[in-house]
């Protein structure tokens, strides 16, 4: 049986996620990643029609705080963890496009 | 502005608003517009390995005050990473609800009597921000660019419309509106210029009764006239592209307002995949009954309501004086003028004097009793001081404070005694005959003649009201 996956989709995927594949590692990651994709399509053979979807193990609702500021981190402590700053900011490369 | 040919457009809005809590969404780090940079920054916000994020419950109050405002229904809702690659958002995905949003439907009724329907309002969290350095000071040819990440986590709703909107002036109406509720609700201070209210417009046009167009949204629309200014633009584009033939591409359109246009940022080829998924580190958002009611009971009255009350105050309102009454409104300056209204000032002037001179001074308006904003209207009312004496009288008590009568006194606003005004009064109409004997013809518009006569010879000091009764008295 073919893959349920197509290697066009792992290459818009790579493409999503900016990683960079040569055509050998498409052609592996196709296999692999189908092979994931088949594993929980095994999940279609069952009879779930009783089961509610589960979005989460835990059966927990509403996990809230209250709204009481607390220390942040120390400013020079976090800049001197970047590749690059200027003027108490994180400074990063020419930005392609507008945020979505 | 009316499209030409039987178009008409379709427009939709949406309205993100920082909501003015204490801390971030999902962290303890302060919410404060304007602090240093990168000072309100957290494992968290930043998006470090292993963080944890933990809803805030003010945020969710806020949202919820939003949506009952709104007629939505509050549903049980969850939250879902929207991923995609950008300076501004370090996790590299920005959580939002998606399919399960915390309210859901609703509308809002403008004061023109129209109503526009809300598809949904729902939380999520804000971006960094950048600033682009070189090139243009658009993104695009800027050689750099630096973050800020203060705003990143802070909580927002977007809100957003029904394509119900049907021209500019109703775009802004309903962002107005909806403004006002946002500021009463205490969600919001609305403030479109430091980017706590931030409006996209989603804007399409058709001949009517024929189905929707193809849509482009716009975006960079910082105030209310861009709003108005950029859909106008925009329809006006479309209209005229189908008319020479073209056809409309659905994309993302950037408003410039010193261009006074739109230009295409991104079409919908480009779009993003976002890859929505759950947010796995957040569980189920269902407010109980309880948790709904608190939110309810400490509702406020809503603008429209208030907006009732007050112009339920005047005779056929006009134009400004609507205006005027949106403005203390805003300002919750209402309390002001309904005291001087019971103390027996007419509403037209109590609206007036608090919707421009205690509007200019909001920031003082601390210092300003209601008392002392009243016995003001009341000596100006009496004819005891001019307009220009009572407005400066209401400057001086903002900025110093004081009493109105310790005041008057002190700027030697001695109101002109009755018999003075008479005798230039007397005087001017000596030195005016013919005019004067129009006037006394029935030619009503040489009143404001002599009221600008007596004025210039007093240096402002006369009362116009009483100008008139001395004028009438001799006609």
């Amino acid at each position: 049986m073919g893959s349920p996956l197509r290697r066009e989709e792992v290459a818009h995927v790579a493409k999503l996620a900016r990683l960079s594949l040569s055509e050998d590692e498409l052609e592996l990651f196709t296999e692999q990643l189908g092979q994931v994709l088949e594993h929980a399509n095994d999940m279609s053979s069952l009879d779930l029609k009783d089961v509610e979807p589960t979005a989460h193990p835990f059966g927990l609702i509403n996990v809230v705080r209250d709204d009481v500021v607390r220390a942040s981190l120390e400013r020079n402590a976090v800049l001197s963890q970047a590749p690059d700053t200027q003027d108490d900011r994180f400074a990063v490369p020419r930005i392609m496009g507008e945020a979505p | 502005m009316t499209l030409p040919n039987g178009w008409e457009m379709v427009v939709g809005l949406e309205v993100h608003t920082e909501l003015k809590t204490a801390t971030k969404m999902f962290c303890g780090c302060a919410n404060s517009f304007g602090a240093e940079a990168n000072t309100n920054i957290c494992p968290v916000c930043l998006g470090l390995p292993g963080a944890l994020p933990v809803l805030n419950r003010r945020a969710v109050d806020l949202a919820m005050a939003i949506g009952m405002a709104l007629h939505s229904t509050i549903a049980p809702s969850t939250f879902h990473r929207k991923n995609y690659f950008y300076p501004d958002m370090p996790k590299d995905f920005q959580i939002s609800q998606y399919d399960l949003p915390i309210n859901s439907g609703g509308y809002l009724d403008l004061p023109d009597g129209s109503r526009v329907s809300i598809e949904r309002a729902h939380l999520e969290e804000d971006t960094g921000k950048s600033t682009h350095l070189g090139g243009s000071g658009r993104i695009h040819g800027a050689d750099r660019s630096l973050v800020d990440y203060n705003r990143s986590g802070v909580p927002l709703v977007e809100i957003v419309s029904g394509p119900d909107i049907r021209s500019s002036a109703q775009a802004r109406a309903y962002a107005s509106e909806l403004r006002a509720i946002l500021i009463a609700t205490s969600a919001s201070d609305g403030r479109m210029e430091e980017g706590s209210m931030r409006i996209d417009a989603n804007v399409s046009v058709r001949q009517r009764g024929e189905p929707f167009g193809t849509r482009c949204e716009i975006k960079n629309l910082n105030s209310l006239r861009s709003l108005q200014r950029a859909i106008d633009h925009e329809a006006l584009r479309q209209v005229e592209l189908i008319e020479e033939g073209g056809v409309v591409r659905q994309e993302t359109r950037h408003w410039d307002e010193n261009q006074g246009e739109t230009s295409t940022m991104r079409t919908k080829e480009e779009a993003e995949d976002y890859r929505y998924f759950r947010e796995p580190d957040l569980v189920d958002l269902a407010p109980d009954q309880q948790w709904q009611d608190r939110v309810r009971a400490a509702q406020p009255v809503l603008p429209a309501q208030r907006r009732r009350e007050l112009v339920s105050r005047l005779v056929d309102a006009t134009e400004a004086q609507l205006d005027a009454v949106g403005v203390v409104i805003d300002l919750n300056l209402e309390p002001f003028v309904h005291a001087a209204i019971d103390d027996g000032v007419e509403a037209p002037l109590a609206i007036a004097r608090a919707a421009n001179e205690l509007a200019a001074g909001i920031d003082d308006i601390e210092r300003l009793s209601q008392e002392a904003f009243s016995l003001t209207l009341q000596m100006e009312q009496r004819g005891e001081l001019s307009a220009t004496q009572a407005k400066s009288v209401l400057g001086e008590l903002l900025s110093q404070g004081g009493d109105p009568g310790d005041i008057v006194r002190s700027k030697g606003f001695v109101q002109l005694s009755s018999d003075s005004l008479g005798a230039t009064v007397e005087q001017l109409i000596e030195e005016h005959r013919d005019e004067w004997s129009r006037y006394c013809d029935g030619d009503d518009k040489l009143a404001q003649f002599f009221v600008g006569l007596v004025m210039k010879a007093t240096k402002g000091q006369a009362n116009g009201k009483s100008v008139i009764a001395e004028l009438q008295s001799r006609r």
